[in-house]
């Protein structure tokens, strides 16, 4: 079966009782046990629920894997992978990591003397060069966050496993609609729930999906004993997002090729961050990694200064200025005011991340609308200033 | 205080302001706007409570007033705001005003399923001796409950056969208040040239009202050539995931005032939780609806070309007698299909039933899971073989409603188990 049907009926097999063609919630916390010292399918919701389950199926079929867990947030799921670490390990991530993971990563795993070296993730030779004899993780993002940047992923599969590490993704701005990394020799994918695979802003969770059932027995041993798993209503609202998770990112990936061409065109836009776009330095790999889709996600760069950026932010109509990613409402934020706020200016100049920076997240909108919307925002600002 | 002292002050800014002329919270921007961006934002408030990007799901039964004075103004009627949650609850105004604005309305009722909804609104217009009538292919629970119970009420049911305006118009007396059509039906999917039905109803004055829950507001808008009143079963496209039971009336503000009230007093309402997931359904009703307007066109010319097919009724085929009123009138054909088996008895066209492997076999259309059921089975199981023929049901149909699942799969699966 192809992705779409999967992601509709993989996990949601027909209730054997009553017939239902959805899955039910089971709010259960506990379940009754064939006897005494035996097991059921489920004992105790902490480790195990039929709605988590069927969602944790569904997931695991969409990325190729041979089991998938579910987690109440993304960082959760991430922070299960850091504890499969010991005492001295040492994770190698990308340098334009997520900022959650990133402080994760520094002021949590350091705590149990876990240490972590950045490094440019679309350069092979500096990721070696990183990598240490007590290298246990590469962690990388399948398209970086803000600057579109995208690894080869079978690369790094490669060097991970020659150097006896791990290789984790975060699939999260691609979902698996572009890319299945395990398909790459990647061993784990994490999604943060909340962005596309729930898809209505309504939902936080996050998942890991792995193709060793080894690997998932040691992660599922994490989950349990440390318990951020996902609620069975949450897992039922994902479950239902996923159903359109394949229609939603199409649409919102060619939407966003359209505006991303349509920016590119603009007399006040610097530059596009896209990696649909042929110039974008990520596009070759892109092109080859992915469904010769580019995801919903992208970056334009305004001629102009950090207030006239924050005031076309502010005045779009249809856009709303939120953080966050992955909605059916298209949202708009400044990452050096927002996003990216907390890194030092400095670095924020090191990374490319300009005050100029706006990132945009398309959603279900009729393009033509979205168009519109930063059209008369864009000109709205330059008009009043008199500069244009 | 007197009771008939004068309001001191307006009263205080409400959470969720009702009214969408509220000046202070603006709605989302959607006049002149794509079916996607209407779906999305449509009838929802560009500020919510919290900030929130989704509205929240407000469980409140009942709605605290901060004095007697703000009491006062509200049951004057000079403040507008929730009083009690049969009456009205936040959540259900948001999807109220989102799917009148999918179904270009100026007002739109939600019911806690399809038949209340029709209940509703016919229980709100007819009155002992008032005569209503149908064309013959309507939904049977729709006409049984005219049948069987407004008729306990003096109200006079007259049947016509479908798409005949001529006998339609010959049934209209004086006492005649509603003409009913569904369009298209089901299982025929008989497309109504909804201009002609509307202009009978204008000619004779009587209300019309359109049962398009096989259409959609995407495909069709049937306020747009005159219709009166809309009817959806919200279970089907517009909820679209199989998991809600839902209805809707739409149609002009004042023809729907005494709906409201009388729901209010029957209390056929939903609850927060399920328009919520209403809301969220219909953020993707265009995508699904471009999906399932396609699986069905792909799905209705294989099965047209196949061997072991007799006959397919589907409006977006050539084939159909509705094709023309179709083709002229709706944008999408939907996700219904219904196909005779040849020369196939009861028990073979129940084979090709079980040997499908992705559609369930279940009631009910419009989901993003595919469904199939053979409607001698299903529905007509009870009726004697005379009745059927009367119906149009013979015992080689099955109707499948096409999912938002890859059409090469459907058309996979379908063939093997017609080849099988």
């Amino acid at each position: 079966m192809k992705f779409r049907t999967r992601a509709i009926h993989v996990g949601n097999e027909v209730d054997p009782q009553t017939g239902a063609v959805v899955i039910p919630i089971h709010l259960a916390s506990t379940f009754r046990q064939p006897g005494a010292g035996k097991w059921g399918t489920f004992d105790y919701s902490r480790s195990g629920n039929p709605t988590r389950a069927a969602l944790e199926t569904t997931i695991a079929s969409l990325e190729g894997g041979c089991g998938a867990l579910a987690f109440s947030s993304g960082m959760a799921a991430i922070h299960c992978v850091t504890m499969l670490l010991k005492q001295g390990d040492h994770i190698v991530a990308g340098c334009d990591l997520y900022g959650g993971a990133y402080r994760l990563f520094h002021q949590i795993s350091s705590r149990a003397g876990i240490t972590v070296t950045l490094a440019d993730m679309t350069d092979i030779d500096a990721v070696r060069g990183a990598i240490r004899p007590e290298t246990r993780l590469l962690w990388a993002e399948s398209i970086g966050n803000p600057l579109f940047t995208i690894p080869d992923l079978a690369a790094l599969a490669e060097i991970a496993h020659q150097r006896g590490a791990l290789l984790g993704v975060d699939n999260t701005f691609a979902t698996p609609v572009l890319v299945r990394p395990l398909q790459f020799g990647v061993d784990i994918v994490m999604h943060s729930a909340t962005k596309y695979l729930g898809g209505h802003s309504d939902c936080l969770g996050g998942t890991l999906a792995v193709s060793d059932p080894d690997l998932h027995k040691q992660l599922y041993f994490v989950q349990n004993a440390t318990g951020a798993v996902l609620d069975p209503l949450t897992s039922y609202l994902v479950s239902r997002g996923i159903k359109t998770l394949d229609l939603r990112v199409r649409e919102q990936s060619a939407s966003a090729m359209r505006v991303a061409q349509w920016l590119a065109e603009h007399p006040r836009v610097k530059r596009v961050l896209y990696p649909g776009l042929s110039y974008h330095p990520g596009h070759p790999l892109a092109a080859h990694q992915f469904d010769q889709l580019f995801g919903p996600m992208l970056c334009f760069e305004l001629h102009a200064d950090f207030a006239q950026t924050a005031a076309v932010c502010e005045a779009t109509e249809l856009f709303t200025l939120a953080v966050s990613l992955g909605a059916v409402e298209s949202l708009i934020e400044q990452p050096a005011s927002m996003s990216h706020a907390s890194y030092a200016a400095e670095d924020r100049a090191r990374f490319g991340i300009s005050d100029g920076l706006i990132r945009l997240s398309i959603g279900l909108e009729d393009v033509e609308d979205i168009i519109a919307d930063l059209q008369q925002a864009i000109a709205r600002v330059f008009s009043s200033d008199g500069r244009s | 205080m007197a009771i008939d002292t004068p309001a001191q002050r307006p009263p205080k800014p409400h959470l969720t302001p009702l009214a969408s002329e509220n000046s202070s919270v603006s709605m989302q921007p959607t006049s002149g706007r794509g079916p996607g961006t209407v779906s999305v934002h449509g009838g929802e408030y560009r500020s919510k409570p919290g900030d929130a990007i989704p509205d929240p799901i407000f469980c409140a039964a009942t709605y605290a007033f901060d004095s007697t004075e703000e009491l006062l103004h509200y049951v004057r009627g000079e403040s507008e705001r929730e009083e009690y949650g049969r009456y009205g609850n936040p959540n259900e105004r948001a999807v109220e005003r989102k799917l009148a604005a999918l179904d270009a309305s100026e007002d739109a009722i939600v019911f806690s399923t399809g038949m209340s909804a029709i209940v509703g609104l016919l229980m709100a217009k007819l009155s002992a001796g008032d005569e209503i009538i149908f064309f013959d292919q309507c939904y049977r629970r729709s006409r049984e409950f005219c049948l069987k119970h407004l008729s306990r009420f003096g109200v006079v049911t007259h049947q016509v056969p479908t798409g005949d305006f001529a006998a339609m118009e010959r049934a209209i007396t004086p006492r005649t208040r509603m003409l009913v059509s569904e369009s298209p039906t089901n299982p025929h999917l008989t497309v109504i040239d909804l201009e002609q039905f509307a202009a009978v109803g204008r000619a004779h004055e009587v209300e019309t009202l359109i049962d398009a829950t096989l259409a959609t507001p995407m495909n069709v808008q049937p306020l747009k050539f005159g219709v009166d009143y809309v009817l959806h079963s919200a279970t089907k496209y517009l909820g679209g995931h199989n998991d809600l039971l839902a209805g809707v009336i739409c149609g002009s503000r004042a023809g729907l005032e005494s709906v409201r009230n009388l729901r209010g007093i029957m209390g056929g309402i939903n609850s927060a939780h399920n328009l919520y997931l209403l809301q969220r359904g219909l953020k993707t009703f265009e995508l699904r609806m471009q999906r399932h307007n396609e699986n069905g066109m792909r799905v209705a010319r294989f099965l047209e070309d196949h061997p072991r097919v007799e006959r397919v009724f589907y409006p977006g085929l050539q084939s159909h007698p509705s094709h023309q009123v179709a083709a002229r009138t709706m944008h999408g054909f939907g996700g219904l299909i219904s196909f005779l088996v040849k020369d196939a008895d009861w028990q073979e066209t129940a084979r090709v039933v079980d040997a499908a492997r992705i559609p369930r076999i279940a009631p009910s259309l419009g989901g993003v899971e595919s469904l199939i059921e053979q409607p001698l089975i299903m529905s007509y199981y009870s009726c004697t073989p005379e009745e059927r023929e009367r119906f149009g049901i013979p015992d080689n149909m099955i109707r499948y409603s096409c999912g938002i699942e890859n059409a090469e799969d459907l058309i996979a699966d379908l063939q093997q188990a017609l080849d099988g």
